[in-house]
C-alpha cells in the first residue's frame, strides 16, 4: 500500500485541529447540507491556521468527518505533490496523526481543489471539495441578500440568460470551468473551479461530496446516487473540453492533460493533472511491456 | 467656572515629551537599534519603503522606531522627508527579466523554464504560533541550497503566452515622457502611468480590499497568477555626459504579473489580458492588489462597462493614496469651533421656526 508514512504528530492540539464542540456544529451542517442537496447552507466558519481561500472550508470538513482510522488523501489541482496538497496533507499528519495516502481507491477521505479524481469513487468515500467561491450567481449579481431570494424561488433565468448570451457572441458557451449544475432538479450550484470536464463525475456518484467555503462559510453537498444537470440547452449541449493528444507519459486520451512548458521557446507537453491515475497507468504499463502506451 | 484653553503651545511641547516616553517605554528594556528593525522587521520596512516611496532601508527602519511601528505615520514621515530630496536623474526602466531572482511562481504552468521557486514565503506555514521564538539566541535551522544555482536569465512566463499571440500585447507605444504623480496634479482621464504610479504607492491594506471585491463579484476578474517573483535587479543612469549606463544602485522588487480572461471584442480577438503590479521590497500582498486594480482600471479602455468601485479610476486614485486619505480624515480632530458655531446657529433658528409652524397647525386645530 503506497501510504506515506512519516510521522508529524503534534500532541498539543485536539484531534484533527479543531474542538469536538465546533466539530458536532460543522457535523450538524454536514447533515443539513446532505438533507437539501446543492442549498449552501451557513456555518460558524472558524479561523484556521491557512489563509482563507486556501482551503480552509474543506480543511473543517475534513477534520469534522475524519476518524483515527481514515486514509485521507488531498490533492491539489488533481496532482498529490502540489505545494498547497502537500501543506494540507501535513497539517494533518501534524493535527490527526492518521494516515495518509496518494492512492484514490485506498483513500476513505479525499480532500481536493479543482478536480474530480480520474479514477471512480465508491460508496464510503468521502470527495471534499475546497471552494473559493461558493455562491453560482455571484458573477450576476454581486448582493448576497438578491442572490438568497433567487435560490428560494428557484428564478435561475438569469444565469440561463448568461449561457444564451454567450451562444450569441461566441456561437458556444464559453464557461471552461466552475460550470453551473442543477442539484436534485432543485438547487443550482457552484460545483467550485473544477473543469467542467469533472461536471459529470460529480452525477450519481457513489461517493459522498462535500464542498466547504471558509471564508464566505458556507457548505453545501451531493448525497451519493444523486442527479447533477450541467445546465445547457437542446440545440447546445454540455459538453466537455477534449485534447488532440495523449498524455505524455502514460499515453491516455481520456484524462484531464495540463500544459507544461518545457523550454525558452514556447514548447510545451501535455501530462494528466491527475498524479496519482497517471502513476498508476505507467506502473501498469511497466507491469506489462508488451501493451506499453496503449489505452485500456 | 470654565475657562477658555489657552497655552496651546505648553500643552504641545509637553506631548512631544509624552510620546517620546511613550515611544521609549520601559527605559528597563533595551532599546530597538535601526539594524534590528531593518534586518528583524524585514517587511514591515519593505512596506514604508514601498509606500513611502523612498528606496532606503535605514531611513524606513528609523521612520518605522520613530512611530511606534505604526506603518502609516512611518510612510507619512518618509514621503515628507522625500520631498526636500533633489531629483539627480530618472532611471533607466528596470529590466525584471534579468532580475537575481529569490522567489518566482506560477499559478498557470505546472512547470515551465527556470523552474518554480518557492523562496521565502508564510504560504505553506501552518499559522501556528511558535513558541520556541519566545526564547532569545537559539539556533536557527538552515535552508539547503539547491545543487545548481538558478539561471542568470529566467524567462517571464507572461512572455511565453505573448510569443504566442494569446495574451493582449503590451508595449510602451513610445511614450518618452513617464507621468509624474510626485510632480504633477492628478489627471483625468488618467493614463496607465499615472494609475500605476497611485497603485504603486497607495495603501496596502484598502488596494487589497478593492482587489478582493473584484474577484467577490464587483467586477467581472478572475484573475490567474501568470507569475509572482521577487528578487534583486539593478538600476541604471545614462548620464548625460557619458551617454552610456551606469549602474547606481540594486533594489529589491516584487513583481506580479495576473492574466485575466477576455472574450475580445468588435475591434480584438478573443485573448487574455494583463494586470501588472511592481513593489519596492518583498510585498507580495501588495503587487497582487496592485496587479487586480490595474486590470480593474482598464474596463474603460477594453470596452468594459465601469459599474463598481475598483473599475472606477477617478473612485481610486483619489481614495488610495493613505498619506492623503489619513490627513483629511484626522484633520476632523483639529478645531473647527468657527464653521461648528455657525451650523449650530442654523439648526437653532430652525428648529425655532419648526417650532412655531407647529405650535401655528395646533392652535389652528384646536380652534376649528
Amino acid at each position: 500500500m503506497r501510504s506515506i508514512t512519516t510521522n508529524y504528530s503534534d500532541d498539543g492540539y485536539n484531534f484533527a485541529f479543531l474542538d469536538e464542540q465546533t466539530k458536532r456544529m460543522v457535523r450538524r451542517t454536514l447533515l443539513k447540507a446532505l438533507s437539501i442537496p446543492g442549498y449552501q447552507v451557513p456555518f460558524g466558519g472558524r479561523e484556521m491556521p491557512l489563509a482563507s481561500g486556501w482551503g480552509t472550508g474543506g480543511i473543517q470538513i475534513t477534520a469534522s468527518v475524519l476518524g483515527p482510522n481514515d486514509r485521507l488523501k488531498v490533492i491539489d489541482q488533481g496532482a498529490d505533490d502540489t505545494t498547497n496538497a502537500v501543506s494540507i496533507r501535513r497539517f494533518f499528519q501534524t493535527v490527526a496523526d492518521i494516515s495518509v495516502t496518494e492512492s484514490t481507491e485506498e483513500a476513505t477521505i479525499i480532500q481536493t481543489r479543482h478536480r474530480v479524481p480520474e479514477a471512480p469513487l465508491t460508496e464510503g468515500q468521502i470527495l471534499v471539495y475546497q471552494v473559493p467561491e461558493p455562491e453560482p450567481l455571484r458573477k450576476l449579481i454581486p448582493r448576497e441578500s438578491e442572490t438568497r431570494k433567487m435560490h428560494a424561488y428557484a428564478e435561475y433565468g438569469a444565469m440561463q440568460v448568461t449561457l444564451y448570451e454567450n451562444i450569441a457572441r461566441f456561437g458556444r458557451i464559453a464557461k471552461t470551468y466552475d460550470y453551473p449544475a442543477m442539484i436534485n432538479g432543485r438547487f443550482l450550484m457552484s460545483p467550485s473551479p473544477i473543469p467542467k470536464f469533472d461536471n459529470p463525475k460529480m452525477a450519481n456518484n457513489p461517493a459522498i461530496q462535500f464542498w466547504g467555503a471558509g471564508r464566505e462559510k458556507r457548505i453545501y453537498a451531493v448525497p451519493p446516487y444523486t442527479s447533477v444537470r450541467s445546465l445547457d440547452f437542446d440545440d447546445h449541449p454540455f459538453e466537455v473540453q477534449t485534447w488532440q493528444g495523449c498524455c505524455a507519459l502514460c499515453g491516455s486520451t481520456v484524462s484531464y492533460l495540463d500544459e507544461v512548458i518545457t523550454d525558452d521557446k514556447g514548447s510545451r507537453m501535455f501530462v494528466c493533472s491527475d498524479t496519482d491515475f497517471c502513476n498508476t497507468r505507467q506502473a501498469q504499463a511497466a507491469a506489462q511491456p508488451n501493451s506499453a502506451g496503449g489505452e485500456s | 467656572m470654565y475657562v477658555a484653553v489657552k497655552g496651546g503651545e505648553q500643552a504641545i511641547l509637553n506631548t512631544h515629551k509624552l510620546i517620546s516616553e511613550t515611544r521609549r517605554g520601559d527605559p528597563e528594556i533595551a532599546e530597538l537599534t535601526l539594524p534590528q528593525i531593518s534586518e528583524q522587521l524585514g517587511l514591515a520596512v519593505d512596506r514604508v519603503m514601498a509606500e513611502g516611496s523612498v528606496y532606503d532601508r535605514q531611513l524606513a527602519a528609523l521612520a518605522l522606531k520613530q512611530a511606534q511601528g505604526d506603518a502609516m505615520e512611518a510612510i507619512f514621515l518618509l514621503r515628507a522627508y522625500r520631498t526636500t530630496l533633489p531629483r539627480i536623474a530618472v532611471s533607466e526602466p528596470i529590466d525584471t527579466s534579468r532580475m537575481a531572482i529569490r522567489r518566482r511562481i506560477s499559478a498557470t504552468f505546472k512547470d515551465l523554464p527556470g523552474g518554480q521557486v518557492l523562496g521565502p514565503t508564510y504560504d505553506y506555514t501552518h499559522r501556528l504560533l511558535d513558541f520556541a521564538l519566545t526564547a532569545e539566541g537559539l539556533e536557527r535551522v538552515r535552508a539547503v541550497p539547491a545543487a545548481e544555482p538558478l539561471d542568470q536569465s529566467v524567462p517571464r512566463v507572461v512572455d511565453l503566452l505573448d510569443d504566442e499571440g494569446v495574451i493582449q500585447e503590451e508595449n510602451d507605444d513610445d511614450q518618452e515622457e513617464v507621468f509624474d504623480l510626485t510632480r504633477q496634479p492628478k489627471s483625468f482621464p488618467a493614463g496607465r502611468d499615472q494609475r500605476l504610479q497611485n497603485l504603486a504607492r497607495a495603501d496596502e491594506g484598502f488596494l487589497l480590499g478593492l482587489a478582493y471585491s473584484t474577484t467577490r463579484g464587483y467586477g467581472f476578474n478572475h484573475p490567474f497568477v501568470g507569475e509572482l517573483r521577487l528578487g534583486e535587479v539593478t538600476v541604471e543612469i545614462v548620464p548625460e555626459e557619458l551617454g552610456f549606463p551606469i549602474v547606481v544602485a540594486e533594489v529589491t522588487v516584487t513583481e506580479c504579473q495576473m492574466i485575466n480572461s477576455f472574450r475580445g471584442s468588435a475591434e480584438q480577438p478573443p485573448q487574455f489580458t494583463r494586470g501588472y503590479g511592481l513593489t519596492f521590497g518583498h510585498n507580495e500582498g501588495k503587487a497582487m492588489s496592485m496587479s487586480l486594480v490595474d486590470r480593474a482600471m482598464r474596463a474603460r479602455e477594453l470596452g468594459e462597462d465601469v459599474r463598481y468601485p475598483a473599475q472606477d479610476e477617478e473612485f481610486v486614485l483619489s481614495h488610495t493614496d493613505n498619506v492623503e486619505a489619513n490627513g483629511l480624515v484626522t484633520h476632523y480632530k483639529l478645531p473647527h469651533y468657527v464653521d461648528f458655531q455657525a451650523e449650530l446657529q442654523l439648526v437653532r433658528q430652525l428648529r425655532a421656526e419648526y417650532e412655531a409652524a407647529r405650535a401655528a397647525a395646533q392652535t389652528r386645530e384646536a380652534a376649528e
